[in-house]
């Protein structure tokens, strides 16, 4: 497990929380292997990782709706491992659509009002205040059934918020969305989060989703922390094997390692730390960090292009038959067709090694 | 087809209606006349009254006994346990196996129990309330089943439970609201079996409805019919109430549940 230092995100009322070792088995299955993470008030954490991961299973054992066998919670410095979940203070957003089908969203945002014995007029107001903040403040007499998809997330978020919780949990709460309404709500989640300056632990399996609204994200694999750190150091200098290969698309081109560089295709590149250190190796390459250009007689053909907006992914096929994947702004692929061929360059930025 | 099934479900209703509200034979006509006369004399048979009176406390005790152990149960086996389930379903379903007599028979020794050491209380036809609360588990079981598999209910408690409701204000603020088509069909289920019940509560000697109606039945027949006329009618009225009011709220849910992004 590697980490970085936690930096608070946001100037608000956040709390620290901290996982000390957690452990967590389901029968023979280690969900949680250990994992430690330190998180900063006002911080928003995203863990990213592939289902089974353990990152669901942390997140529940934060908000108290599962234990750990092992291990310690912390929030704010006080220690809630064993507090039952209704006595911790937290919101959460779930991945299914949680609202109380017999409620309003009024009454579905107030309902935490309530059971804290707020007075009618004041949860009214503050049920209001919220729904206006999501942006739905003219939506508070609807039933759950009555909104979107998009729309029911929004006063899940704003239940959330109501309570005035120590810590917001949203556990994979735009999966359910479609692409255009998942974009729209993720920055409006975000801008939500950086105005309350709440602490955030945000689970997801989506790395563009985590990417674009972590201060960190956390990567994990079978119950354990890969990595954790700003997502431009996660993308740029994966620590492991794993985070090279989960986050973002690579390219794996065969090479040797000699005295901390890897020669790829007659181009020497610096080695990430954790590479290989000597012999063949295999490089894991992002594909916005290969280049190719027009050139007769170099074996490589242009496979096959795809335009995606201000970027073009093209697919180069090698004379050996393995196929790359580079990716640049569109403008510099006009010359490129299918059948072109192409010498293959790379950046010189560093990149992770696997040892044959 | 339509037209065959509801003859055959209604022509004995017409028929228990026709030889209940019998007259007297006109001495001169010689013709029936029709006359309310059986349905007035109900009042006039204590034992029936109190039949009637015991087998709806009955009813009302069973109902509120069966919904306390059911509802808790099956909403803490899906939301904490729910490899339990199939165990819990066994359960409620093992009365629908067992015979009448063959629960009597077994028992027949705690009533008898009872009988003797709670003195007026062991005696009274409300202890039926007991063994009607497991003759009605199989089928307020499923009435509720359904209605639990129709909302999110494992994630409705733990957003009730993140927002800090405890387990009992979970349970009836959240979950019991949602399922309340379930709820009051096992209710409507229970009162209708109750109402019913003739085999245990005559084997055990106490004086239910049904069983004073069997009685009735052999010293005047039009009352016994009468009574149970009305008793059909009022299951039936029971029946129509539920179909019309309960199932908004198992809808919403459904439907919410069901709703695309």
């Amino acid at each position: 497990m590697t980490s970085t230092s936690p930096t608070p995100a946001a100037a608000g009322h956040g709390v620290a929380v901290v996982f000390e070792e957690m452990h967590r088995w389901y029968g023979p299955v280690h969900a949680l292997d250990g994992l430690s993470i330190d998180i900063a008030p006002g911080e928003l954490i995203a863990l990213l990782g592939p289902s089974g991961c353990g990152k669901t299973t942390a997140l529940r054992a934060l908000g108290g709706l599962d234990v750990v066998d092992q291990g310690r919670i912390l929030v704010d410095g006080k220690d809630m491992t064993t507090v039952p979940a209704n006595k911790r203070n937290m919101g959460i957003v779930f991945q299914a659509y949680s609202l109380f089908p017999n409620m309003t969203a009024r009454d579905n945002v107030a309902y935490g009002l309530r059971l804290r014995g707020v007075d009618a007029d004041a949860r009214k107001k503050k049920a209001d205040d919220m729904l206006d903040l999501v942006g739905l403040g003219k939506q508070t007499t609807r039933y759950p059934h009555q909104m979107s998809g998009g729309q029911q997330q929004r006063v899940a978020l704003a239940r959330a918020l109501a309570i005035e919780p120590k810590v917001l949990l949203l556990d994979e709460p735009l999966s359910a969305l479609d692409a255009k309404v998942r974009r729209q709500l993720r920055e409006e989640i975000r801008r939500i989060q950086i105005m309350v300056g709440i602490t955030t632990l945000f689970v997801t399996h989506d790395q563009e989703e985590a990417l674009a609204m972590g201060d960190r994200v956390g990567v994990m694999s079978q119950g354990r922390l890969e990595q954790i750190a700003a997502p431009a150091e996660l993308y740029d200098k994966p620590k492991t094997r794993f985070v090279a290969e989960f986050v973002g698309l690579t390219n794996r081109i065969d090479g040797t390692v000699e005295a901390g560089r890897i020669n790829l295709l007659g181009t020497s590149l610096p080695l990430l730390p954790g590479s290989a250190t000597s012999g063949h190796a295999t490089a894991l390459v992002r594909p916005e960090s290969i280049r190719l250009a027009a050139q007769t007689g170099s074996g490589a053909r242009v496979a096959a292009i795809s335009f995606l907006g201000s970027m073009c992914r093209v697919q180069a096929a090698m004379p050996s038959g393995e196929i790359l994947i580079a990716q640049m702004a569109a403008s510099d692929f006009v010359s490129l067709q299918p059948g072109t061929e192409v010498s293959v360059s790379f950046l010189p930025a560093p990149v992770f090694a696997i040892a044959d | 087809m339509l037209v065959a099934v509801l003859a055959y479900l209604i022509l004995p209703l017409i028929a228990m209606l026709e030889f209940s509200t019998r007259g007297d034979v006109d001495p001169v006509t010689k013709a029936a006349t029709r006359s309310l006369q059986s349905y007035a004399a109900i009042f006039s048979y204590p034992n029936l009254v109190d039949g009637i009176i015991a087998s709806l406390e009955i009813a009302a005790l069973t109902v509120v006994g069966m919904l306390a152990i059911l509802v808790p149960t099956m909403v803490w086996t899906v939301v904490r346990v729910p490899r339990m389930r199939r165990v819990v379903e066994f359960l409620c379903l093992l009365p629908l196996a067992i015979p009448a007599i063959v629960i009597v028979v077994g028992i027949a020794p705690i009533y008898r129990f009872i009988g003797q050491h709670l003195g007026p209380l062991g005696a009274s036809p409300l202890t039926l309330t007991f063994i009607d609360i497991i003759l009605v588990l199989p089928y307020s079981y499923r009435a509720i089943d359904s209605s639990l598999r129709g909302i999110d209910t494992a994630t409705l408690a733990d957003a009730a439970r993140s927002l800090g409701a405890s387990w009992p204000r979970t349970i009836f603020e959240v979950i019991v609201p949602n399922i309340r088509g379930g709820v009051l069909s096992a209710a409507v289920l229970g009162i209708a079996l109750v109402l019913g019940e003739f085999t245990i509560s005559s084997l055990l000697s106490f004086n239910t409805v049904q069983v004073v109606i069997y009685l009735l039945g052999k010293r005047d027949p039009f009352v016994s019919v009468a009574v149970s006329l009305l008793a059909l009618v009022f299951a039936f009225v029971l029946l129509f109430v539920i179909s019309r009011f309960a199932p908004g709220a198992d809808n919403r849910a459904q439907r919410a549940a069901e709703e695309p992004a």
